[in-house]
């Protein structure tokens, strides 16, 4: 399999007041395309910045990293957003989705990014909702959905610009076990049947059993690793 | 990027959208900019009015002759030969052999405004057979006219409705002398309505003045024949005279009641601006941090900084027309036709005048709302754009 993300040497500082905090120290990382990584750690390892890095919404301190041949750190704001747009789909815990919208509107916000046309948009929408189950709730707001389909709604805006990374943080982290096995099954079957490249940061191992491959963050290093 | 303007709908229609969870703190921006605007059109329109009233007023093919170096006719003097020899300069019209020029006398007496019974200065205009022939526009709307030789007085009709006791048939006492009020008049809303008018002759008396006058008024062919006519009373060795149009002398009269208008109007209108800018500024910053996550949300999705600033300006700027719209409306129902009065500082006397709320005047002050909210808008906007996006999302 040909390596998609290639990290070298990462390092992540933050100044918090004068006070400098080191999260990621000279990091070595490589996930090869349509693997299912899970970062796990203590609160506060770093692993949420490590995501946020790989992803193009931060800038690392030192160090480079390459998706798909590119260094994302060489590039601009306005080149990393449409990067952003382009490559990555974003899960985020408390599923971020936007409240005035209804699900249908909030998995065609990141096709608004491209040239596709409003009846693309539209049925490209519909395909990923149908995907993660809820087309009967096309036109429900997020306040009338449940966790779970709320979070389904959140995958299917991920994953509908068919990007080459899914990036989830804690996604199951808000859910009960049911609903977060749903979400888990979901992820597990893009990544089966779809070859999905996937990271997820968690700390549930009952979620991290779903992985292909398990990393755990400590103190800025990656200290072992579970397959 | 393609799609921009579909991005900038999308998230402005999810912003308003979301408008009703904000309600409180747009209402506040909304009412301050309503506020605003609603003072700033009504002191205009106060101007408007009033510079209205002094167009109305200036006629241009009317002189003014007053005694050189002065600036009223309260401070001018004019002997009876002086103005004789004035009313038979050739640039004046003539009909039946008769000259049209007005030789005036102006006092001030006091009379209680009808609205706070306080005394006001009113001009008491000394005027002849030809007073009417200098204005054009003049009529008798109520009684007669007074009656030479008599203490008998005829109100503009800007003065009858601002000052009590002036209806027809009442009786008035200035100094010593009573004083009958026999007619009333308008002249097409000029500052003649805002005056008293009575016997040349009869005032002369009663204020002893002689047989002089403060000016004359003349009625010329044409704007034009002005220059003519000034220069043939400057070359007369008896006359030392200034010759103004009718127009230039309320310009000039007007000039500094019209800066101070403007002044405080503006004043007004800054100060209120600058609070209107802090509740739009106020109240967009709460609707940006109520939605910080949202934005950090569509920024990691891609979307652009200008998206996001646009939606947080188009917001601010649709609360700041909602705004400029009902002050616009508070300050037509409440200003438009209203009548006042006002001192005149260089002839000390009352001119009444209706406020003015002209359709330029209600584009200003929507103009001014867009502005004020335009600035409240693009500062969180910007803020917005440049939060860090990994902060944004941390948010709750
Ligand atoms: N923008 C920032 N400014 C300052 N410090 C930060 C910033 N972002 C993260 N940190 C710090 O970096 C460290 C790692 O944070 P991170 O969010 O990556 O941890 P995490 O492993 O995801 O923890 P959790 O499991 O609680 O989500 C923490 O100490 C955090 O306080
Ligand atoms: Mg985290």
């Amino acid at each position: 399999m040909s390596t998609l993300v290639r990290i070298h040497e990462l390092t992540k500082n933050f100044q918090r007041g004068s006070e400098l905090v080191q999260v990621l120290q000279r990091l070595d990382l490589e996930i090869p395309q349509g693997d299912f990584l899970a970062l796990m750690g203590p609160s506060g390892s770093g692993k949420s910045t490590l995501l946020n890095l790989i992803g193009g919404l931060d800038r690392p301190t030192s160090g480079s990293i390459e998706v798909a041949g590119h260094d994302i750190s060489k590039l601009n704001d306005t080149a990393l957003g449409r990067w952003r747009a382009d490559n990555v789909g974003f899960v985020f815990q408390m599923y971020n989705l936007l409240p005035a919208l209804t699900a249908q509107g909030n998995v065609e916000l990141p096709l608004l990014l491209t040239s596709l046309s409003a009846s693309e948009r539209r049925q490209r929408a519909a395909a990923a909702l149908q995907l993660v189950g809820l087309s009967e709730r096309a036109q429900h707001k997020p306040r009338e959905l449940s966790g779970g389909q709320e979070q389904r709604v959140g995958i299917a805006r991920a994953i509908v610009s068919d990007p080459t990374l899914l990036l989830c943080d804690e996604p199951t982290g808000d859910l009960d076990r049911k609903s977060g096995d749903e979400v888990l099954d979901l992820l597990q079957a893009l990544n089966d049947q779809q070859g999905k490249t996937i990271i997820m940061v968690t700390h549930d191992p009952r979620a991290a059993e779903r992985a292909r491959r398990v990393l755990h963050l400590e103190k800025g290093q990656l200290v072992r690793e579970s397959v | 990027m393609s799609n921009g303007l579909s991005q900038i709908i999308t998230i402005t229609a999810s912003n308003l959208r979301s408008v009703s969870e904000r309600k409180a703190a747009s209402i506040v921006a909304v009412a301050g900019i309503a506020g605003v605007v609603a003072i700033l059109v009504g002191v205009l329109s106060m101007r408007e009015g009033f510079r209205a009233t002094l167009d109305q007023a200036g006629a241009k093919d009317v002189a003014i002759v007053l005694r050189s170096g002065s600036a009223a006719e309260l401070s001018s003097g004019l002997t009876l030969d002086q103005t004789r020899i004035i009313s038979g300069a050739s640039s004046i019209v003539q009909k039946n052999g008769v000259p049209a020029a007005s030789p005036e006398l102006y006092v001030i007496v006091d009379v209680p405004m009808r609205s706070t019974g306080t005394e006001a200065n009113v001009p008491l205009r000394g005027v002849g057979a030809q007073a009417t022939r200098v204005r054009s526009k003049f009529k008798l709307i109520q009684g007669r006219m007074f009656t030479p030789g008599r203490f008998e007085v005829m109100v503009g009709r800007g003065a009858a409705s601002q000052f009590a006791g002036l209806e027809v048939g009442k009786s008035v006492r200035w100094g010593t002398t009573d004083w009958d009020v026999v007619g009333m008049f308008e002249d097409g809303g000029s500052v003649s309505e805002s005056e008293i008018w009575t016997d040349a002759t009869v005032l002369q008396g009663a204020y002893r003045r002689g047989s002089s006058f403060q000016s004359v008024r003349v009625q010329l062919g044409s704007p034009s024949a002005i220059k003519s006519f000034k220069d043939e009373l400057s070359v007369d060795p008896r006359l030392n005279v200034r010759v103004l149009s009718e127009y230039e002398y309320f310009s000039e009269q007007s000039k500094s009641l019209s800066t101070l208008i403007n002044a405080v109007g503006y004043t007004v209108a800054l100060l209120m601006g600058l609070g209107a800018i802090f509740g739009a500024l106020n109240t967009m910053y709460s609707a940006v941090s109520a939605r910080t996550r949202e934005i950090a949300t569509l920024r990691a999705l891609g979307f652009g900084a200008w998206p996001v600033v646009s939606s947080v300006v188009t917001e601010s700027m649709l609360l700041g027309l909602l705004g400029g719209v009902i002050g616009c409306l508070i300050a037509y129902l409440g200003f438009n036709g209203i009548r006042a009065s006002t001192l005149n500082f260089a002839s000390f006397s009352q001119i009444t005048f209706a406020f003015a709320v002209t359709p330029a005047l209600l584009a200003k002050g929507l103009l001014y709302a867009l502005a004020l909210s335009f600035i409240g808008g693009i500062m969180p906007g910007i803020r917005a754009a440049r939060l860090p996006i990994t902060s944004g999302l941390r948010e709750l």
